[in-house]
């Protein structure tokens, strides 16, 4: 199973296609893929995408479902959406964890977010 | 420091005024991102993993407080609160929005700084030795050199499209603390028997896929000759270097495919007619430039030993502190002072706003407002008076910057790695955090002595890692990240390429390696001896047999 995604040219951040042929911030609204035909059809859709001025870098990325959620099989994509592993407070991930920005007086270390993190990806074997 | 003249600062703003056309234009859909991408480049905005980064020239290292402060204060306003330090001694900002960037880059033409230079296929931003104009046994501060090199290359419409990125670095002593010879040209600043001043020129060096040491080709080269001579080198790869091929494409390729001495030849004779047409450095014109590096008025202190001593005596930390973060200045009652910007389980290189306001606040209190960073991401106030030490100190603690491990096993080199970076294979900071908090006792950090440890999430090797001495290269396999030791590497004077030790680690294994290794140099060690020099008095076999012999 496949999903198109992609960065949204204006700010950057990782967005996925929609059924609707929209762009989503959210992974669970990505239009999945089940065979080579659909695809082919995403990824056509991803070559007249990047000539567009929404979004940059199309393509393909592998999913599986899990609980009825979309997640992405390979590491990097897994990062991609969530954000930095390091930063738990920062990314897409911000929303899960809710810890909203730096706060001052802090060092940017955030290792109790590294390890809560790291429970998060241990199945891709840290 | 160096100010921008009339030039440089309405150079500076019709980038920015162009720049913000081309944004424009791209998000109205008039620019496709195949055109867009090299004009982005030339303006140091790369698209990474989760969000735009901006990489923001810091020429030579060196900064004014002003301009920490306003880094500070832009983290703040277009990015997340924080900055990264690069290996590049440069700063990136994370998460900026494409739409928010020229009024960014407007920002940092206030205080005189740019993102130009910072990418893309030219010469890249000159760095410099970050004790440049204060370290003991220096011939000549090398920034002006730097600053030159700048001036003349910024515009250069010959070196625009250059096969790849080309890198120089220039020193001004016999150590090197800019890795001079992992550069494509390393300068270093000499004086032969007659009194001149002239340059060492190194050329070929480089880390990345084909690691490579550079060579020496010319001993002594006189200063009114330099740039000549760099367009000689230049020009000579221009046209016979390869661009074929991507990897290849670097002048250390071309030294190594063509060899050192026809790559001389061809030089020298490009060089010879280079002259013949063009002028040489005047002497005004480096005067004139020189000038803006020249000594501070320094002071004589009323430095007491004694109560310094006191302190030492009741603050064991201040003491630890001492004895990791001080290097000898050349100037009597002061002191050079490196920042670590590695605190015990942090992020190499990383600082939030309230930090840089901190440093640059420090700065102006105890370093007539300048501040360096360095290529190992730490931050260095270059004049700080001995009698000061203590007040900063206390100052540094209160922002979490006082951590004392300067060149210990957890002062590591980390390059983004997959946390922010595209072409990652692996991630690197969280290696180093956990490699951090395996040595968190300081005392033990301070027994085992210098060590360098440096990760890249990838095979480009921003991490430095073949220079290391303990080197972790970040790699994926079936779908898994895993990650290789080198060992033997060196940065210093007697630059050399680590060598891989044998299979690679998981992320959770490779941080026992690493432990195992210190604990096989702390036992074979004899008396005053680094991790380097039991490694080159011993070779890598007890390393390998402590690491490999339970597998
Ligand atoms: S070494 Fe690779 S992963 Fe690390 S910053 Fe450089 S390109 Fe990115």
């Amino acid at each position: 199973m496949q999903i198109l995604t992609a960065n949204r040219l204006v700010d950057g951040d990782v967005v996925f296609l929609t059924g609707n042929y929209d762009w989503s911030i959210e992974i669970n609204d990505a239009s999945i893929a089940r065979d080579q035909t659909e695809a082919c059809r995403l990824e056509d859709i991803g070559t007249k995408a990047d000539k567009s001025a929404h979004v940059v870098g199309c393509y393909l990325v592998d999913v599986v479902i899990v609980e009825g959620r979309i997640e992405a099989t390979h590491y990097r994509e897994i990062m991609r959406t969530k954000g930095p592993t390091v930063r738990g407070d920062l990314g897409k991930q911000a929303n899960v964890y809710g810890s909203g920005g730096l706060r001052s007086g802090q060092s940017p270390l955030a290792a109790q977010n590294h390890h809560e993190v790291q429970q998060e990806f241990a199945h891709v074997s840290l | 420091m160096y100010r921008y003249d009339e030039f440089d600062a309405t150079f500076v703003r019709q980038r920015v005024a162009q720049f913000r056309e081309q944004v424009a234009r791209r998000l109205e859909g008039g620019l496709s991102e195949d055109e867009f991408k090299p004009l982005r480049l030339m303006n140091g905005l790369y698209l990474q993993l989760h969000a735009y980064m901006l990489r923001v020239a810091i020429p030579y290292g060196t900064l004014s407080s002003r301009q920490m402060h306003k880094l500070a204060d832009i983290s703040v306003k277009y990015d997340k609160g924080y900055g990264h330090f690069t290996t590049r001694q440069n700063i990136q900002f994370n998460w900026p929005e494409l739409k928010d960037v020229p009024d960014l880059l407007d920002e940092l033409a206030d205080v005189e700084m740019h993102a130009i230079q910072t990418s893309g296929n030219c010469i890249r931003n000159v760095t410099a030795d970050h004790f440049a104009g204060v370290a003991v046994g220096e011939v000549e501060d090398p920034r002006p050199v730097a600053e030159l090199i700048r001036q003349w290359s910024s515009l250069h419409p010959e070196f625009t499209f250059l096969p790849r990125k080309f890198k120089i670095a220039v020193i001004g002593t016999r150590e090197d603390r800019a890795v001079m010879k992992s550069h494509d040209i390393g300068l270093r600043i000499v004086r032969n028997d007659g009194g001149d001043t002239g340059y060492e020129v190194h050329v070929g060096g480089g880390l990345g896929r084909t690691p490579m040491v550079s060579r020496l080709i010319r001993a002594f080269l006189p200063r009114p000759d330099l740039l000549n001579y760099l367009e000689a080198i230049i020009r000579v790869y221009n046209l016979i270097g390869r661009r074929d091929n991507k990897y290849k494409a670097r002048i250390k390729i071309l030294l190594h495919e063509t060899g050192k001495q026809e790559v001389t030849r061809l030089v020298e004779k490009e060089f010879d007619q280079l002259k013949k047409q063009n002028d040489a450095v005047s002497p005004a014109e480096y005067e004139r430039i020189a000038a803006y590096f020249q000594d501070p008025a320094y002071e004589d202190t009323d430095f007491n030993l004694d109560a310094f001593d006191e302190k030492r005596k009741q603050h064991p930390q201040f003491n630890l502190w001492l004895n990791s973060s001080l290097s000898e200045h050349r100037q009597r009652g002061y002191s050079i002072v490196t920042v670590s910007l590695k605190p015990i389980g942090g992020i190499p290189g990383d600082a939030s706003a309230e930090q840089m306001h901190g440093v640059a606040t420090c700065a102006e209190k105890f370093s007539l407002s300048e501040i360096r960073v360095s290529h190992e991401q730490n931050l260095v106030l270059p004049f700080v008076k001995k009698q000061d030490l203590f007040e900063l100190w206390q100052g540094l603690k209160k922002l979490d910057l006082a951590t004392p491990n300067v060149g210990l096993a957890s002062d590591i080199i980390a390059c983004p790695g997959m946390d922010y970076c595209a072409l990652a294979t692996a991630r690197s900071i969280p290696i180093a955090q956990d490699i951090s908090n395996r040595f968190a006792d300081l005392e033990r950090q301070h027994d085992v002595g210098e060590l360098k440890i440096k990760i890249s999430g990838c095979i480009n090797a921003c991490g430095h890692h073949h220079v290391a001495n303990i080197g972790i290269l970040g790699l994926e396999k079936k779908g898994v990240e895993f990650y290789q030791i080198t060992m033997g590497g060196e940065a210093g004077e007697n630059t050399a390429i680590g060598t891989v030790i044998g299979r690679g680690f998981s992320g959770t294994e490779v941080i026992d390696a690493v432990e195992t290794l210190v604990d096989t140099y702390v036992e074979l060690r004899q008396e005053n001896e680094t991790f380097a020099s039991t490694y080159s008095r011993l070779g890598v076999t007890p390393f390998k047999e402590a690491l490999y012999a339970t597998a």
